[in-house]
């Protein structure tokens, strides 16, 4: 069992506490152990980027010294990647470590004004979960397969935080694939469409729910005019915007069929085997049951 | 002074020309402390709040228990040649040479009216009367600014996860001195939000424990009427007896 630091981010430990059960079992079926950064604190939420605010990338470095003091007293063993699930902490995380490292004025600064803390050296990677599992190989996923999602017609969403700005992205930000080769390997059939990258209305959700609302249609309309049966995300934001904004959805586009919306986790955890046990479909707005019952995957 | 002597008999000794006005002459050791700007020369093992008493301040509120368990003699502090400010209880806290000082008395803080009985057990219950909360920015001035020596951070942190257990855990010792809040340059108020969470972690993670249930039920039928009624009306001799005579149960 690989021992790997990880940084849950405050969703996962609330609305998202589906996306976090169901990776960190799935994860433990790859032989990958993901501990939980220990004193860990708020990512920083958004990265900025007003180039003299320094006391908004305090947050995520502090994270990053929290992966070296694991390190330090043996949590694990010269590991010095810190795993992501939330495409959002993810973001503001490697952001910030890159732009310490790229700012050695900045890195001092930072370090000063952390003076209780052990200085940050720079050395941490951070890495989203998406990005280990390709590491691991999609065929020894596929390996772990007991139950493949045969027939399960899924149209995968990326979102923008996994893939811009391109220094930071994951893969191609203009013709993403990772989940789609995540997918496969757990036997679902992939549903390719323009607007797997299209902006979910981020946080427009709080200041004017109908403008988010349009997106979500969009989104989910031409995903389900593919033959998509759900959609997959690694966001909370992305997932709150195209599950639960689907009731504002319906209010103005009479004729819209409610679709669910997975963390690509969940899917992996029905295919693992795992059952819904580790899946929390309770947190889930449109409830996917009917759909997994209807593969026979429940 | 004496090697190795006892400091709480240092301070007891230091702090004669107040408690029974020993004359100046048989003080050793003298500081010069700064309070509110103005120099005054007083005994060098003195704590703040003794130290102003002695150059004639007198505490009629900003002041109570003298043994740090209250957090109403908030200190904020700069050592001579230094940058850093410094804060502390004044009971507790000994009077340096050069040191400038100013007490805190009061906190200014919304404290949030609320029944807990009626809010849901969930992280939102902090963001509804603590909305400023979510700004904080992991600073840890906080925790530097705690006179308990509270990771005051990591509890605020607690609360942004809906933590409830870790934010009672860490926030436990909290004398709700408001030193935090008073250098939070987020502006939230830490100690509420921590007392929040306590009482929602005490009111929906803790069984109810039913011989405090038993026991109220024999309270209301009058079961301790009898005694009370013979207490309240004991002389004071009698209720010195009783008090010394009492049964104690263990620590």
């Amino acid at each position: 069992m690989i021992k790997l630091p990880y940084y849950p981010g405050c969703t996962l430990k609330t609305s998202a506490k589906n996306f976090e059960i169901s990776a960190i079992e799935s994860a433990k079926i790859l032989d990958i152990e993901l501990i939980e950064l220990p004193r860990w604190n708020c990512c920083g939420t958004v990265f900025s980027l007003t180039s003299d605010d320094l006391i908004h990338h305090i947050a995520p470095i502090r994270n990053l010294i929290r992966v070296q003091e694991m390190n330090g007293n043996g949590i694990v063993k010269d590991e010095h990647r810190l795993v992501t699930l939330c495409s959002m902490c993810y973001n503001t995380l490697k952001r910030a470590n890159l732009r310490v490292k790229e700012n050695p004025d900045d890195f001092k600064k930072i370090n000063d004004l952390m003076y209780l803390e052990e200085d940050y050296n720079g050395n941490v990677e951070v890495i989203h979960f998406l990005e280990l599992l390709k590491k691991t190989g999609f065929e020894k996923v596929k390996e772990k397969v007991k139950k493949p999602l045969k027939n399960l017609k899924i149209a995968p969403y990326y979102g923008c935080m996994l893939l811009r700005p391109k220094e930071v992205g994951i893969d191609d930000p203009e013709d993403p694939t990772i989940q789609a080769e995540l997918l496969e390997s757990l036997g679902a059939e992939v549903i390719d469409n323009p607007y797997k990258k299209v902006c979910c209305g981020s946080y427009q959700t709080v200041q004017d729910k109908y403008v988010v609302s349009e997106l979500t249609y969009d989104i989910l309309t031409h995903a389900q005019r593919e033959g998509a049966f759900a959609i997959t995300t690694s966001c909370p934001l992305c997932a709150f915007n195209l599950d639960n904004r689907q009731k504002e959805v319906k209010e103005k586009h009479q004729d819209f069929k409610q679709i669910p919306v997975f963390y690509f986790t969940q899917l992996m955890a029905i295919a693992f085997g795992l059952g819904e046990k580790y899946c929390s479909f309770d947190l889930n707005y449109i409830n996917p049951r009917p759909l997994l019952i209807d593969k026979k995957l429940l | 002074m004496k090697e190795g002597k006892n400091i709480m008999d240092r301070i007891a000794e230091a702090s004669k020309s107040i408690t029974t006005g020993v004359d100046e002459k048989d003080i050793k050791n003298w500081v010069t402390i700064y309070i509110m700007g103005r120099g005054y020369r007083v005994p060098a093992d003195l704590t703040i709040l003794t130290a102003m008493e002695y150059a004639g301040y007198k505490f009629i509120r900003g002041c109570g228990c003298r043994q740090g368990f209250c957090g109403a003699c908030s200190t904020v502090y700069r050592r001579k040649g230094e940058y850093k400010l410094e804060t502390g209880m004044a009971c507790q806290t000994r009077v340096e040479d050069g040191m400038y000082l100013v007490q805190i008395p009061f906190t200014p803080a919304e404290k949030a009216i609320y029944d807990i009985s009626k809010e849901e057990y969930n992280i939102n219950v902090f963001f509804k009367y603590y909305p400023e909360l979510a700004r904080c920015v992991s600073c840890n001035t906080c925790t530097k600014a705690c006179p308990q020596d509270l990771e005051v951070m990591d509890y605020v942190q607690a609360a942004l996860k809906g933590d409830f257990e870790g934010i009672t855990e860490d926030s436990f010792d909290c004398i709700q001195c408001g030193l935090c809040a008073i250098r939070c340059p987020a502006e939230i108020v830490q100690y509420h939000i921590a007392q929040l969470g306590r009482r929602m972690y005490g009111r929906y993670d803790n069984p109810e424990p039913e011989h405090l249930e038993k026991r109220l039920k024999e309270i209301k039928k009058g079961k301790f009427d009898k005694e009370m009624d013979e207490i309240i009306h004991l002389n004071r001799k009698e209720l010195e007896k009783l008090y010394a005579e009492r049964k104690r149960e263990p620590d």
